[in-house]
């Protein structure tokens, strides 16, 4: 189990950082806010935090803190393009269910 | 659901308080937008991938509007209907847009208002909704692009734009529900996009060459604040000239003449344009031009033929970019970096010619078309708050100088260019006359010296001055721009606190004149300026020692001198009002340094009767 990244995602996620220049890898968390409790965390990862864990799919590194891990679990983190828009997607098996626009979650 | 973009650590936004951002370029020909999106910014294509929206709004039968390629290929059938190029009416009166000649195909509306309105189908618009229309529609693309509503726009304009114009560009994102952090000059914006403002303070040149226009900027980083040191450039200068240079040569060898039909120079141009694309890849290009008569001419261009042609394009420029950096004062190796700002600077003689002027490879990475739009981008996501604040933040400065007019015509500046706004700057000015009761107060808005050469931004009269000697009362003029730019002038008779103010709303332009080169005029006329408010100055003196010598004859010519000597007095102060007349300022001064030894006698004798007058009846003991 653990946490996955998309063919697409990963290309995306190295190339971010290159143009970044700096950068471990990409943190995936929770927190609480939103209008369906969770909301998601995808940052630029800089360092590690106590309790961190560190996942490597196809040479990126994906930084998640434990609490976190509860949440996302299984979790593929997917890159996509709808019309002109496109982004990051968490493809969660844990979201039992989530606001309209996906934006928050709850499990 | 919604797709998520990467952020800086620790700042991630809660669910639907993103604050979406983006960069306008809002071109003369083109515009674009861009937005940073996981670190990055870059420009936004439109459905069918296309990234520049050509700045054409065509005003359809249906009462629909059609924004950009399908706007512009229109144009040539619907010309009235069809506005292109809007950017250079923007902000400006009916006077300056006659000014700009004939060449503009529109039916202009003579209305009461200084602000002009051109009449198309739909009715009567103005300059300011045919660029809300091009903003909405690049505002639309951003807001798919992004998928939300956007917090606020950069936008960028040119440098040279001053107050009105910046505001109407402000009032078109207004109009198309925009809200507007800030402007942003379009150099600035380039050396933006590099990341200049995050390195060392120091020197950068941002070398435009657009279609039709080129402009150079020279830039310097202080504090935080790129200003700029001066600006020159050629409004009638672009790749379009390129490609005229090689249609004319196509035309000499193929034997087309001048008066050719329409269709054919069109085609010619075209097929010019497509060799010049294809010569920054290659060496050499077939050429295969049909002539009007249907026959076919067929040959060959190198690049090296191609390069003959435009050098000497490329010289003037480069002309251009001496005289700003002598504007500067400033050595072309102090330059740190050079930005390519525009389609035709992808030529690679252009670079070559740029590199070898400022000894050093210019700055070329970003694509020049695209690199104004990023680096409002990078401003605008900055200003949305959704990078850490640590980084720097350019502040808003004042494209060009305020002041009063002041006796003789001469602008005295207040607060001068490149100050950071808010700003507020107070100066003292006097009567010129005994008893003056009034002043007028013009607000001018320009670097030249004479009042005629700059523009005219208000007038107002501050009144009940308690009658006083020439030069005894203290009028305190104090002028205060906020942050928002908008400029408030305050003039106050310290004794009596009677005061009176006016606040410049954008006038839209109500003097004549080019604008734009107001800039690049104070630079190139700085001599004839010097000379002209010596002159001034000269001439105001003159009229000031007649103006003092007339008010003392009035009052005690009779008793103190004879007729002759009075005579004599009258002649000298014609003499020096012909003389003050005349344009010679070191003539008008040895006249009033030789009125002033002529009238001495009387200065004495006027002296004496003073202190006799004083001191006649009183002892000794009283002045002790």
């Amino acid at each position: 189990m653990g946490i996955s990244l998309t063919p697409s995602a990963a290309e995306h996620v190295r190339k971010f950082l290159a143009n970044r220049g700096r950068g471990l890898g990409i943190r995936l968390g929770v927190r609480t806010s939103g209008c369906s409790g969770m909301a998601y965390v995808l940052e630029f990862a800089d360092q590690l935090d106590e309790g961190d864990q560190v996942f490597e799919d196809q040479g990126v590194k994906v930084i998640i803190d434990a609490k976190s891990l509860l949440y996302l679990e299984g979790t593929e983190l997917d890159y996509t393009r709808e019309g002109l828009n496109e982004g990051f997607r968490f493809n969660n098996p844990n979201v039992k269910a989530s606001c309209g626009c996906g934006e928050s979650f709850s499990v | 659901m919604a797709l998520l973009q990467l952020a800086e650590p620790g700042q991630s936004a809660a669910p639907h308080q993103h604050r979406l951002a983006a960069g306008i370029d809002l071109g003369t020909t083109n515009s674009l937008v861009a937005t940073v999106r996981s670190g990055r910014a870059e420009t936004l294509p439109d459905e069918q991938g296309r990234h520049l929206l050509p700045s054409v709004v065509r005003y359809l039968e249906d009462g629909a509007i059609a924004v950009g390629e399908g706007a512009k290929a229109a144009a040539a059938d619907d010309p009235l209907n069809s506005i292109a190029s809007v950017k250079r009416l923007i902000g400006r009166g009916i006077g300056e847009i006659a000014a700009l000649g004939s060449r503009l195909p529109y039916e202009f509306v003579a209305v009461e208002s200084a602000v002009p309105r051109i009449r198309t189908r739909r009715g009567e618009v103005s300059p300011v909704e045919v660029s809300a229309e091009i903003l909405r529609v690049l505002a639309r693309r951003a807001e798919a692009a992004l998928g939300g509503e956007l917090a606020g726009v950069v936008i960028t304009v040119p440098a040279y734009f001053d107050e009105p114009q910046r505001q109407a560009t402000k009032d078109a994102a207004r109009l198309a529900g925009l809200k507007v952090f800030r402007l942003l000059s379009e150099p600035t914006a380039a050396a933006v996009a590099y990341g200049l403002d995050q390195g060392a303070e120091g020197l950068h040149a941002v070398y435009d060459l657009g279609g039709g226009t080129f402009d150079i900027s020279i830039l310097r980083l202080r504090r935080g604040v790129f200003e700029v040191l001066a600006s020159g450039g050629d409004s009638a200068l672009g790749g379009d000239d390129f490609d005229r240079a090689l249609a004319r040569w196509i035309m000499t060898l193929a034997g087309i003449e001048d008066d050719a039909d329409h269709r054919v120079l069109r085609r010619l141009m075209r097929d010019a344009c497509a060799a010049k694309e294809q010569l920054s890849a290659v060496e050499r290009v077939p050429l295969r031009i049909e002539r009007g008569d249907g026959t076919i001419w067929e040959s060959e261009l190198t690049r090296a033929t191609f390069e003959s042609l435009i050098d000497p394009l490329i010289a003037r420029t480069l002309a251009g970019c001496r005289r700003a950096l002598r504007d500067a004062g400033v050595r072309a190796a102090e330059v740190a970096d050079v930005v390519l700002v525009g389609g035709a600077t992808r030529v690679p003689l252009v670079r070559r010619r740029v590199a070898e002027l400022f000894a050093g490879e210019p700055l070329a990475g970003i694509d020049p078309e695209r690199v104004v739009a990023i680096g409002a981008a990078l401003q605008a996501d900055l200003l949305a708050g959704n990078r850490p604040a640590d980084e720097m933040l350019l502040l808003d400065v004042i494209p060009l100088s305020l002041g009063v007019e002041t006796m003789g015509g001469l602008v005295e500046r207040i607060i001068p260019r490149n100050s950071v706004i808010p700003a507020a700057r107070a100066q003292e000015f006097t009567t010129f006359k005994d008893g003056q009761t009034a002043m007028a107060i013009h607000v001018l808005q320009g670097e030249r010296d004479l009042v005629s050469d700059c523009r005219s931004l208000a007038r107002f009269d501050l009144r009940g001055i308690p009658p006083m000697v020439a030069g005894a009362a203290r009028i305190r003029i104090l002028f205060e721009v906020d942050a928002d730019g908008l400029l408030n002038v305050t003039a106050t008779e310290t004794r009596t606190g009677v005061r009176a103010e006016v606040s410049v709303k954008p006038s839209y332009g109500l003097t004549d004149g080019e604008i734009e080169t107001m800039l690049r005029d104070s630079l190139a006329h700085a001599g004839e300026d010097l000379a002209a408010r010596r002159l001034r100055e000269e001439q105001v003196e003159a009229r000031r020692s007649v103006e003092a010598l007339r008010a003392a004859l009035a009052r005690d010519g009779e008793a103190l001198l004879s007729a002759g000597e009075r005579a004599r007095l009258e002649a000298a102060l014609t003499e020096v009002g012909r003389i003050a007349a005349g344009a010679d300022a070191e003539a008008i001064r040895s006249a009033v340094a030789g009125l002033e030894q002529t009238c001495g006698f009387y200065v004495e004798r006027r002296m004496n009767r003073a202190i006799h007058d004083a001191m006649a009846g009183r002892r000794v003991e009283d002045f002790e």
